[in-house]
């Protein structure tokens, strides 16, 4: 399968990725009625790099994204999580092996506070379960105040600590931006996926968000990253994919792609 | 009076227990039920058949398990599907239950009912008299249930509960279990109403299906609007304030002479709607607000919970 899918790429994209892939998509074909949203589509994620996925609107990144992430599935091909075929897998056992994304149009939990978004995030809490809950206080309570911790460092650096108590539902659009790559993190993944984490961000809090997603990398979590902000990919990304029209277009370093013709072509197709 | 007030007593430990029940399940969980009274007249039924034979005890216990086997069941059947089809479903299985006990005569006696149900502790209750052993018994089956419950809604539990209903996608996305988390939530409540059905089979000490009409469900939905979705203390409120209303103008009728019983009835009910009604213009969250945990509690040293 994966010999498949880097063929597949060298084909089509010219500088493929050598590093071993993390997460790997394979012909992934994907159709709402008449639209084909993802043309089988073949593309990776390589481990402990931060990859670049960029293109014009209705590319089909979010689709491939929540094809990654079990949140769509797909018609037909397949998606590798280090060498294991997570396609069909149930959407809550994708944290359980590793992954964690935030979401383009943010859906905030929002009866619940700040703090208690973050504190709902980590694995493994003993006290959901109905028994533990009850009986199990003292060790989920140890739990929660570890947790906590984390939480309010988190907090305090994407500058949301003032607003712990408050309902998640009255923050701002990039507030809760900040605050789901927050959740996401706690959830302590080895890959992420980030849709447009700076849409609606100021640009102190993308600096911080920029030095946080490096910080993250040098501690070996791999990130893949949709953003139409050019500045952001190049200031972050090590490879990046160019998708257009549900396919893969391009792919390579960011000097490559923002050099190649037919990545300008697609953008400027789009716009006309 | 003071027979009718422990009269007024049971019946809102009753609702309150029912209420609560739907106060996990809708309040917290996001999952509606329409079918409510269902299950209590399956704990009600199920603490009458078999007390006789197996202790009262042993009988209640089985009533909340008998109950929260077919909640966990119908929730299996339909959780996956949207809000809108669990609630045909639970409404669906609330007539289906109305409909066997009706009919199926050789196992709940028809319309007609069951009687000589023995209460517990009866020995005792002849000692002291009245009902005020079986109140205290009553108090106690709340108690019970109401910290059990309020334990669950301030776990990590509760708030993952209170995520699905938020957004079940995102829920599942950060690795929550929707489903199962859904089916116990579904199956815990369907249990407390078991136990509110045994309790009332006790305290009637008769049971026909006459009993178990729809009114039972409206008055847990009134209860948990009125208390606050989510909030337990609410809820306890909420069902006391509403059967203390529906109790208490029942004495209208002697102050009020230009409108007759039958008329006093609807008008009674017709006052709640209305309360309730302004309630949710004026204070929609409900009496007492969902609990929330603050940051400073989990940050401050480990310690037992508070
Ligand atoms: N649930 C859906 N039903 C119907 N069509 C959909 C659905 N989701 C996506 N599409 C279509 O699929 C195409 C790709 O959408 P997608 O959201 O993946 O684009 P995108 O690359 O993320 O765009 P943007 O940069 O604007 O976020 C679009 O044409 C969109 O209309
Ligand atoms: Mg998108």
């Amino acid at each position: 399968m994966r010999t498949v899918c880097a063929l597949d790429g060298l084909r089509r994209g010219g500088a493929v990725d050598k590093r071993p892939a993390f997460l790997e998509v394979c012909t992934v074909t994907k159709r709402y009625g008449g639209l084909v949203a993802l043309d089988a589509c073949t593309l990776s994620i390589a481990t402990g790099g931060i990859t670049g996925l960029i293109g014009p609107n209705g590319a089909g990144k979010t689709t491939l994204l929540n094809v990654m992430t079990g949140l769509v599935r797909p018609d037909s091909g397949t998606v590798h999580l280090s060498g294991a075929d997570i396609t069909s897998l149930p959407v809550h056992r994708f944290a359980e092996m590793g992954m964690a994304r935030t979401f383009q149009i943010v859906r905030e939990l929002g009866s619940l506070t700040v703090f208690e978004n973050l504190l709902l995030a980590p694995r493994h809490q003993s006290g959901e379960g109905v028994g533990a809950a009850l009986f199990g206080r003292r060790k989920w309570w140890a739990e929660e105040h570890a947790n906590a911790v984390r939480a309010r460092a988190l907090l305090e650096r994407i500058g949301l600590w003032h607003l712990a108590d408050q309902p998640s539902s009255g923050l701002s659009g990039g507030q809760k931006k900040l605050l789901d790559i927050a959740r996401a993190l706690l959830l302590e993944p080895q890959l992420i996926l980030l849709d447009e984490p700076g849409a609606g961000v100021s640009p102190p809090l993308k600096l911080e968000m920029i030095r946080l997603v490096r910080e993250l990398r040098a501690e070996g979590v791999t990130f893949g990253i949709v953003e139409h902000d050019m500045h952001l990919i190049g200031e972050l990304c090590d490879h990046v994919h160019v998708m257009a029209e549900g396919r893969l277009l391009v792919s390579g370093s960011f000097e490559q792609i923002s050099r190649d013709p037919r990545v300008v072509e697609a953008y400027l197709g789009a716009a006309a | 009076m003071i027979p009718y007030l422990i009269t007024i007593a049971i019946l809102v430990i009753i609702a309150a227990l029912i209420g609560l029940a739907l106060n996990l399940q809708w309040g917290l969980a996001g999952l509606v039920n329409f079918g409510v009274v269902g299950f209590v007249a399956i704990g009600a039924y199920t603490t009458a058949l078999t007390a006789p034979s197996i202790g009262w005890l042993p009988a209640m216990i089985l009533a909340a398990l008998i109950a929260a086997a077919l909640s966990a069941g119908l929730a299996l059947l339909s959780i996956r599907l949207e809000e809108n089809y669990l609630a045909i479903i639970t409404i669906g299985f609330g007539e289906a239950v109305r409909l066997v006990i009706l009919n199926e005569g050789w196992l709940t006696n028809g319309a007609l009912g069951i009687a000589n149900i023995q209460r517990p502790f009866a020995s005792l209750t002849e000692q002291f008299g009245g009902d005020i052993v079986f109140v205290i018994f009553a108090i106690g089956v709340l108690a019970v249930v109401f910290v059990a419950l309020e334990g669950w809604t301030r776990a990590p539990f509760g708030r993952a509960l209170r995520a699905i209903r938020d957004d079940a996608t995102i829920s599942a996305a950060l690795g929550k279990p929707v489903f199962a988390l859904r089916v116990r939530a579904f199956a815990i409540g369907g249990a407390v109403m078991g136990l509110a059905g045994a309790l009332q089979a006790f305290y009637l000490t008769y049971i026909d299906p006459s009993q178990f009409s729809a009114i039972v469900t409206s008055y847990a939905f009134m209860a948990v609007i009125a208390g606050g979705r989510g909030s337990n203390v609410g809820l306890l409120v909420g069902a006391g304030s509403i059967m203390a209303l529906l109790e208490g103008t029942r004495f209208l009728k002697d102050f009020i002479s230009v409108i007759d019983g039958v008329q006093l009835s609807a008008l009674r009910l017709g006052l709640i709607g209305v309360g309730i009604i302004l309630q949710l213009i004026l204070r929609p969250q409900g009496l007492v607000p969902e609990a929330r945990r603050k940051a400073a509690d989990v940050l401050a040293k480990p310690r037992e919970a508070a």
